[in-house]
């Protein structure tokens, strides 16, 4: 996994709330294996139009957020399915990290394990944001490190659950912590299975 | 009891299933089940990308729900790309020697449906898959929550989970539902009152008298629908109600392992003064037949009430999301809502396609014409059987209704049953997202009994006239 440290690129405003996982992924699109690449779908019915030309307007579209790194959302991002694909979407499509005011738990997780940073910050700082990046496109910042947004002149500081953020920073996944600890998860399962014996389903097939 | 602080079902159930906790809070959980459906192809892709096995099949399920066609009889022609999703997870089970109730096993349906069904839902369980609404299982006091593909792999690989400790919040319903109401309605109130991030990080639990009223099937309705506030997970603490819907089941403890559960059991429910972080209360009474005007869950009203009107609203980002919703479902502000016309129904999915669901549906349409087309699936094949043996399915079809086989079907799609463009459908599903039923399909959510009253009227309608003098 791609470490994330300090990430320097244009942020692209969406400025709605709830852009659930069946906006960012529909599900006719999730029988792909992933090495095919989820970008090309990424919030597909709010890009293109039936016949699959972009729309003009989406913000995405618009030539001043051509190779956007960030999205700043509305409140509820990623809210709905556990459908990882979600992730995979925005991170095949380049996206480094989502700014919005709250997010779906399992999508945040899901992005933590692949490297998308959802950084949280208040609706005013979120609403602010829009409003100076849909009138003036510019690169912002996202520190996270220092745990900070840099937009313009503005320094936005954020707040993200400490194993989060460390995972990010060094770009680990769980399962090798995970593994360094079979003993003990051996000696849990054994000592249950004589503790709970009517957790085994009691027959197989 | 001195010495041992009071603690919540939540509590109890997790603080079992804590292998270690590190310095930073995490838990690593041991996972007493583990479904999976069609959609797992993406973990078994980094499963083998590591060469890694499965470390407990005994505890792994696979059932085929998301993409299995619903109208599967002789001479139905599958679409070659969807039994391809099918027959990879049969590929990916077998190699991992894992039991799978796939296309034609007598006990194939809806993972959340069969899951209780086969008695691999008990009390005291954790229970993870790859579908937001895995929060169903905690109907029976299980710790049951949805989970992403990486994590899919890992609990495969490991059979554990990192988990963050969830705040805990309660939810109390007290008092009688009036009749025709089900937990259908009860659980779109209380998503309409939190609003769809309104229980974000937080484990529920659903307490009160009108919960304890509650039938199995509807427990896991309300229990369903916890994900669509954002909640990690939803729980009801075991009663005699949960020890009956178990008893016998093919996959439960029998005999003597029984006892020993049931005793277990009986420890589980939330200590007298136990500690919640939230808490509401909420009294049945209150509680109208409600349907969804909007692209999320919580933007729903009674039934009796009139399209909102996004002028009205102060907060400017609300206005402007019930302004989006409202162009995208082409509903006027002001507009009576039981006046909307529908142009088809749908009785299936996860939240509400249960012996119990369909009971009520037929309740209504016993005798009577659906103005509209629609497609009635079963939650499973054993829910099938039962119906048809009830003559449910006769009602169905009488009223003009298409009764097919078990599957997610118009609830996600996957498998191909969608809607046209500009569509308006009733339907007992869990999400009104925007194009969740088919791109520009617009989606308004309610309970069984409310969809049959809609597919008779052919617009939005109150189920209350409806039930009058019927046994549901
Ligand atoms: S019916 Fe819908 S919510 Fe339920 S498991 Fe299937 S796709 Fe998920």
């Amino acid at each position: 996994m791609k470490p994330f440290t300090r990430v320097t690129a244009l942020a692209c405003p969406l400025p709605i709330a709830n852009i659930d996982t069946d906006q960012l992924i529909p599900a006719r699109f999730m029988r792909r294996t992933r090495k095919e690449g989820y970008g090309p779908v990424l919030l597909h019915d709010l890009r293109f139009e039936a016949d699959g030309s972009p729309k003009p307007d989406f913000p995405l579209n618009r030539p001043e957020h051509a190779g956007a790194g960030f999205i700043v959302a509305r409140r509820n991002f990623g809210s709905g399915s556990s459908r990882e694909a979600a992730v995979y979407a925005l991170a095949d499509y380049g996206i480094r990290a989502v700014i919005a005011p709250s997010f779906g738990d399992i999508f945040a997780q899901n992005a933590v394990n692949n490297g998308l940073l959802p950084v949280r910050l208040p609706e005013d700082a979120v609403e602010n944001l829009i409003l100076n990046l849909s009138a003036q496109p510019a690169p912002i910042t996202v520190d996270l490190e220092n745990t900070r947004v840099e937009a313009g002149g503005l320094t936005l500081p954020f707040v993200i659950d400490p194993v989060w953020r460390t995972k990010l920073l060094n770009g680990w996944d769980d399962l090798d912590l995970t593994l360094s600890h079979a003993a003990e998860i051996r000696a849990f399962m054994e000592r249950d299975a004589r503790a709970r014996p009517w957790m085994a389903p009691s027959r197989t097939g | 009891m001195i010495g041992n602080p009071p603690r919540t079902l939540f509590d109890k159930v997790w603080q079992a299933h804590v292998v270690l906790t590190r310095e930073d809070g995490t838990s690593l959980l041991a996972i007493d089940r583990h479904f999976l459906h069609e959609g797992s192809h993406h973990a078994f892709a980094q499963l083998a990308d590591k060469g890694a096995s499965v470390a407990r099949p005994d505890l792994t399920f696979g059932v085929a729900d998301h993409y299995v066609p619903t109208r599967r009889g002789a001479g139905q022609v599958i679409d070659p790309a969807i039994a391809e999703m099918v027959e990879r997870l049969e590929r990916n089970t077998a190699k991992h020697g894992i039991t799978l109730f796939g296309l034609g096993d007598p006990r194939q349906g809806i993972v959340h449906v069969v899951g209780p069904e086969q008695g691999l839902t008990l009390p005291g369980l954790t229970i993870v898959c790859g579908d937001s609404h895995t929060s169903t299982h905690g109907a029976y006091g299980a710790l049951a929550f949805g989970i992403g593909a990486s994590e899919v792999a890992h609990v495969l690989m490991t059979g554990t989970l990192w988990q963050k400790k969830p705040k805990t919040f309660r939810i109390n319903v007290d008092g009688a539902l009036g009749p025709g109401l089900s937990a259908k309605d009860i659980a779109l109130h209380i998503i309409a009152t939190v609003g769809a991030d309104g229980a974000t990080g937080h484990a529920l639990e659903y307490a009160g008298s009108a919960i304890r009223a509650l039938s199995m099937e509807g427990r896991l309705t309300l229990c369903n629908l916890s994900i669509e506030s954002g909640a990690r997970c939803g729980m009801i603490a075991p009663d005699e109600t949960t020890l009956r819907a178990i008893t016998g089941r093919p996959f439960a403890p029998q005999g003597a392992l029984f006892d020993q559960a049931v005793e277990a059991w009986r420890q589980l429910p939330s200590d007298e003064n136990a500690h919640f972080d939230r808490e509401i209360m909420i009294s049945a009474s209150d509680i109208a037949p409600i349907v969804t005007w909007g692209v999320t869950p919580e933007q729903a009203l009674p039934i009796t009430a009139r399209v909102p009107d996004p002028a009205r609203e102060t907060d400017p980002v609300r206005a402007e999301a019930a302004r989006a919703a409202l162009d995208y479902m082409g509903l006027t502000p002001g507009a009576a809502l039981a006046a909307v016309p529908v142009s088809r129904v749908f009785i299936g999915s996860c939240t509400n396609s249960r012996i119990e669901d369909l009971r009520s549906a037929a309740a209504v349409l016993a005798g009577r014409k659906a103005r509209v087309p629609g497609l009635v699936s079963p939650g499973s094949s054993g829910v099938k059987r039962q119906a048809e043996e009830e003559g449910l399915d006769r009602i169905f079809r009488e009223a003009g209704l298409e009764w097919v086989e078990s599957g997610c079907s118009m609830c996600v799609g996957m498998n191909g049953d969608i809607g046209q463009p500009g569509e308006r459908i009733a339907s007992t599903t869990n999400r009104n997202f925007k194009g969740r039923q088919g791109a520009g399909v617009r989606t308004h959510l309610m309970s069984p009994a409310m969809v049959a009253a809609a597919a008779i009227s052919g617009t939005l309608a109150d189920c209350r006239p409806f039930v009058e003098g019927r046994k549901a």
